[in-house]
């Protein structure tokens, strides 16, 4: 196997690995158009990264947590829903992040790259990224999974409870920035939910408690990984687009079984 | 007289320069069932929330016995039917043990659905769920938000009955919220009376009787009491601002 397939198995499967879980909570929370508007506040990351030369990895990780703290300030103001405040931003980051890359003439940049993914492009340096900040969240992640589980099922609750809900909800985000910041070389801003919420959306069926969901969902979103590298390389399509492929198709097969729990 | 668990003092809370709660000062005692009733917007939520400590009052002060602990049991919850979890898991996020789980759930006669999702279960099931969280850290006070609501006449009296014996078991004090006063009667022993500001307050055959709440909720008798936005003739015929019946079906004359 050429070192640049093994790369992008890795970088794929170290994405994968925490994709599954927080993929979940995306599904538990009805988180999906917030986890699709911090995706496209990453390509803003990006062009301001390349505007004022900063490390792109920080930028892409940055500009999103932003977003989310600027968008729970916002809700909390209550001047419009949340549903539309998501739309609003979610639009114009990507608008602004497409209009500011353009202006930059002598850098040039892959679009495509940065929309779909460029996963057979991933370099040593990149994996040690990913796998450093796949560790970060896992430590997360296994630290607050019952205060994360309590602000899930019922956050006043949880607080009468004694659970700090604020700050465990600013973890969660953190998380979530970190996720797609990795996430976006692997599939590309606009795919980044789909990695998130299909392979969860699978692991449902097949699980009876949320632990087993997440460790479901994680061996599904690599299993997905692999098959979509697989497809890219055999068949040479594009490989971010056929990881979701892969993860739609297995969703579809998911529907036989029935429903757990 | 038991000491007060829980004693607020001419407190105040404004949302968006609107006043919600105005000069409020009460005491709520040990083994004492205290039901807080008052019409949409009387500002019951954020008391129960100044009361639970998840919002702070904008004056006056919020003076809680160390020993408090409150058990809490929110108004309605909706999980995501995507989130795998039984009935036991969803009372053992409170606490870890799972014998003590299953107790709690005994204790409100639902043990049989340790096993189902939550999901799953109706609304008398997930009130009594909800109710066998709230004792499930043995609590000395319950907050219990709308703790009949979506349930059935019969299911009503059932968990006023229950709250009833769960106060003597746990000799705690209780402060339920109620929209309507007619089938917590025999359940309580005091009733808040609140419209912003406290309109009355006593035991609940005083409270009938005042005039600030036959003002709010009119002098009826009847199991059901609802808003009116119109008025009826005596014959119970359906009459427009002006007292001119409608025409409806069945009618025909002029």
């Amino acid at each position: 196997m050429t070192d640049f397939l093994l790369y992008a198995l890795l970088a794929g499967l170290g994405v994968a690995l925490v994709a599954g879980p927080l993929g979940c909570f995306v599904v538990w929370r009805r988180m999906a158009y917030f986890g699709d508007t911090l995706a496209h506040s990453a390509l803003l990351g990006v062009s301001i990264g390349v505007l004022l030369n900063i490390n792109l990895s920080i930028t892409v990780a940055a500009v999103p947590l932003l977003m989310a703290l600027g968008l729970v300030y916002l809700e909390q103001r209550g001047i419009l829903s949340l549903d539309t405040l998501l739309g609003i931003l979610s639009h114009s980051a990507l608008a602004t992040g497409l209009v500011l890359i353009s202006l930059l003439s002598d850098v040039r940049v892959d679009l495509m790259s940065l929309l779909f993914g460029d996963l057979l492009s991933v370099t040593l340096n990149d994996l040690w990224v990913i796998y450093g900040v796949a560790a970060a969240v896992v430590a997360l992640l296994v630290l607050l999974w019952k205060p994360l589980i309590n602000i899930t099922v019922h956050a006043d609750l949880a607080a009468v409870e004694g659970i700090n809900v604020s700050a465990v909800r600013t973890a969660l985000m953190l998380i979530t920035a970190l996720v797609i910041a990795i996430a976006m070389k692997i599939v590309g801003v606009l795919l980044i939910t789909a990695l998130l919420i299909i392979p969860a959306a699978t692991a449902r069926r097949l699980s009876n408690t949320p632990e087993q969901m997440a460790i479901t969902a994680s061996a599904i979103a690599m299993l997905t990984v692999a098959m979509g590298l697989a497809m890219s390389w055999y068949v040479d399509t594009p490989a971010g687009p056929s990881i979701v492929v892969c993860a739609a198709l297995l969703f579809i097969l998911s529907l036989l079984f029935r429903q757990k729990g | 007289m038991n000491s007060p668990l829980i004693t607020l003092d001419k407190v105040n809370k404004t949302f968006a320069k609107r006043p919600v709660l105005q000069n409020i000062s009460l005491q709520l005692t040990q083994g004492e069932i205290t039901t807080l009733i008052g019409p949409n917007g009387a500002g019951k939520s954020t008391l129960v929330k100044l009361i639970l400590g998840l919002t702070s009052p904008d004056s006056g002060a919020i003076t809680l016995e160390p020993q408090l602990n409150i058990g809490y049991m929110p108004q309605k919850i909706s999980i995501d039917p995507s989130l795998p979890i039984t009935t036991c898991r969803f009372l053992q996020l409170a606490h870890s043990r799972e014998k003590a789980c299953h107790e709690a759930l005994d204790m409100v006669g639902i043990s049989h659905l340790a096993r189902s999702p939550i999901q799953a279960l109706s609304g008398g099931e997930l009130q009594r769920a909800l109710l066998a969280r709230a004792i499930l850290r043995k609590p000395n006070f319950l907050v219990l938000d709308e703790p009949v609501q979506g349930v059935d006449i019969t299911g009503q009296n059932a968990l006023y009955k229950m709250i009833g014996d769960l106060r003597t078991s746990l000799n705690c004090g209780v402060l339920m919220v109620s929209h309507d006063l007619h089938l917590v009667m025999s359940a309580t022993d005091k009733v808040i009376c609140l419209n912003q500001h406290i309109c009355c307050q006593g035991r609940p055959e005083q409270v009938t009787q005042d005039p600030a709440y036959i003002d709010i909720f009119g002098n009826t008798t009847a199991i059901y009491s609802h808003s009116h936005n119109h008025q009826h003739s005596i014959h119970g015929e359906i009459l427009d601002d002006q007292g001119v019946h409608q025409h409806g079906e069945g009618c025909d004359h002029d």
